[in-house]
């Protein structure tokens, strides 16, 4: 690679029709990041991603991919980089050691390289000496796992993973993070796709796409000091569900939602915001246990974008 | 807990072996009317099994299950008038539309056409599903298709309902969503058993249960299962982290070790490990920045019940 940067795009679009589905996003991920994209379903996370492995062509924009153009060298991008989405194509009636040597042959890997990279996914995958089993015994959790040795095989300088881990367990999830960091450790670069907030929070950097735009960029601790959220009260109370809804009925309560046990609540106003809340919620009778301004959580910041974007009228699609 | 003349499910010593496989073992819960009890655990730990067992979906090898009252084995009649079940796989047709998916559940469920107009309209209401009722489910996005198996499975107003991973795939927003409609229900009095793989959703339960090779390793509230697991959480940012993680791992009262993000997680036996904590990293030549305490979450106290769990088999 000619510089430190894994991943370079400006402008990119993908429009399906009169669908716009990608909406000129830019930007630009270094050499060894792990770069989590973050998005309600549909915003057009899978589809950027698409994109930049040269699996779909962009209708306008431009971009590099470990150092070679996506829209001329789709090939040398697509040889540089693993794949692994939701749907990942493991044959289930084939062995373990069958679906890695079957990726190795995609990959053109030497006989020596194979069985050298093979031991090496087994050994990631916490699959040794299971290499004749067949993949349709594995439990969800151990077959993403092979999935990702598959799309690892050829030593790919960057990684694109869309939402691997989907419906995985939480053991799971965190073995997962580890291969993760062992690819950083390595120097390999990872974008990944989630919905899950705790994986959010293991990334360098995140993305926020809503309706096609990329509308935030930045490290999870920094886009929470942002305070883009506004202030939020964290109110621990009884009937939690119907206290949700009669902030949401009151005037001057920008949004409210369950949080843990609890609700976060953001007034528009954020001078005496605890008060405000605490006044609201004694009138309508519940009994408030506890109530104190806190950070906001990742997902404040992800509802708070949503509702931006939902108040802007071009974005009001469904 | 909620007191014994509440308990609206109950399994005592269920049991299910498929061959040589105990997907649950002697398993007991007790779940008071109106609460929401999250039921999480490892891929194969029993969750979907005890769901199925418990719905009479399922013949139990051994031991029983009730539902208010009823027998699953001997009074299935009864149960399945009750209780409603969403499982994993979107069980509703996809080339039907929303209004046909409810008409077609109803009647199955013998409801009067008057009741069930009625019901329908509170129904997509209740799920903001209003506006799509002529469209096909298939065209749903995942978040609808949830609301709309939600829908379908109270229509007869049943008094229990058992989720299976309802919301797998699904945004956090629209997950927020569908955990409202499940918690003002809740409040309202309806029962719910719902597996999932999201803590920040097993957090919303009133209560958790642990599976784990088909046995509950821990139950309670999310608070008290924190609390229970024992742990102290250390977040360290040190440099060079991979180095870093690997020296704090092997320290003696350093439980385990983690990498998160551009730091490091520790499950710690005490705090004041710390200082011993960092001489050690430094005198290995690891950039010590910043030593401080953190909550565990759910997840970390999950790990480390499962840890012990392994570390007692012979």
């Amino acid at each position: 690679m000619t510089s430190g940067t894994a991943i370079d795009v400006r402008g990119l679009t993908k429009r399906f029709g009169d669908f716009i589905a990608v909406d000129t996003v830019s930007f630009n991920i270094p050499r060894g990041e792990v770069f989590g994209l973050l998005g309600p379903n549909g915003a057009g996370k899978s589809t950027t991603i698409r994109m930049l492995c040269g699996i779909l062509l962009p209708s306008a924009g431009s971009g590099t991919v470990a150092g070679h153009d996506i829209l001329d060298e789709p090939e040398a991008v697509r040889s540089r980089i693993g794949y692994m989405s939701q749907r990942f194509s493991l044959y289930l009636d084939l062995t373990i050691g069958e679906n890695l040597e079957f990726y190795g042959g995609i990959y053109s890997l030497n006989r020596a390289q194979l069985q050298e990279r093979k031991r090496w996914a087994l050994e990631m995958a916490g699959l040794q000496a299971r290499e004749q089993q067949l993949t349709e015994d594995l439990p969800a959790g151990l077959r993403q796992r092979l999935a990702l040795g598959c799309a690892l095989l050829h030593q790919p300088e960057v990684v694109f993973l869309d939402e691997p881990t989907a419906g995985a367990d939480p053991m799971s999830r965190r073995q997962f993070w580890d291969v993760i960091y062992r690819l950083r450790a390595e120097g390999a670069t990872t974008l990944v796709s989630t919905h899950y907030m705790d994986e959010a929070e293991r990334c360098d950097r995140l993305g926020f796409i809503f309706a096609g735009q990329l509308v935030a960029i930045d490290r999870p601790d920094d886009l929470k000091r942002a305070q883009r959220a506004g202030v939020i009260v964290e109110v621990a109370c009884d009937r939690p569900a119907a206290a949700v809804e009669t902030l949401e009925r009151t005037d001057g309560i920008r949004q409210a939602r369950l949080h843990g046990a609890g609700i976060h609540v953001s007034p528009a106003v954020a001078d005496g915001a605890v008060n405000a809340v605490l006044a609201i919620l004694e009138r309508h009778g519940f009994s408030v246990e506890r109530a104190e301004t806190v950070e906001p959580s990742l997902d404040d910041i992800f509802v708070s974008f949503i509702q931006e974007s939902e108040e802007r009228p071009e974005a009001a699609t469904p | 807990m909620p007191s014994p003349d509440e308990i609206v499910i109950e399994a005592r010593h269920l049991r299910k072996v498929f061959g040589a496989t105990v997907a649950v073992d002697a398993l007991d819960l007790a779940i008071g009317r109106g609460e929401t009890y999250g039921l999480v655990g490892p891929d194969g730990a029993g969750k979907t099994t005890t769901l199925r067992l418990l719905c009479g979906a399922l013949p139990a090898t051994a031991g029983s299950a009730m539902i208010l009252g009823f027998n699953v084995a001997s009074q299935i009649d009864e149960v399945q008038q009750r209780i409603g079940y969403v499982s994993q796989q979107f069980s509703l047709y996809p080339e039907l539309t929303v209004d046909e998916n409810l008409s077609f559940r109803a009647r199955a469920y013998g409801i009067s056409e008057t009741d069930f107009k009625h019901r329908r309209e509170q129904l997509l209401a209740f799920t903001r599903l209003g506006r799509f009722r002529r469209r096909q489910a298939r065209a749903l996005s995942g978040g609808m298709k949830q609301k709309l198996s939600l829908a379908a499975a109270l229509l007869h107003e049943p008094e229990v309902v058992l989720l299976d991973e309802p919301t797998t795939g699904v945004d956090p927003v629209s997950r927020g969503e569908f955990w409202q409609m499940l918690l003002s229900l809740a409040e309202q009095g309806t029962t719910f058993l719902v597996t999932t793989t999201y803590m920040d959703e097993a957090e919303r339960c009133r209560r958790v249960g642990l599976l784990y090779e088909g046995r509950l390793l821990v139950e309670d509230t999310p608070h008290e299962v924190r609390r229970l697991a024992g742990i102290t959480m250390l977040e360290v940012r040190c440099a060079p982290l991979v180095t870093g993680r690997k020296i704090a791992g092997s320290v003696q009262g350093v439980q385990w070790a983690e990498l998160f993000g551009d730091r490091l997680h520790l499950a710690v036996e005490e705090a004041d490990i710390a200082t011993s904590l960092e001489r050690t990293l430094q005198n290995a030549e690891i950039q010590v920045s910043s030593i401080r305490q953190i909550q565990p979450g759910l997840e970390d106290a999950f790990f480390e019940f499962v840890r012990r769990s392994r570390e007692a088999l012979p």
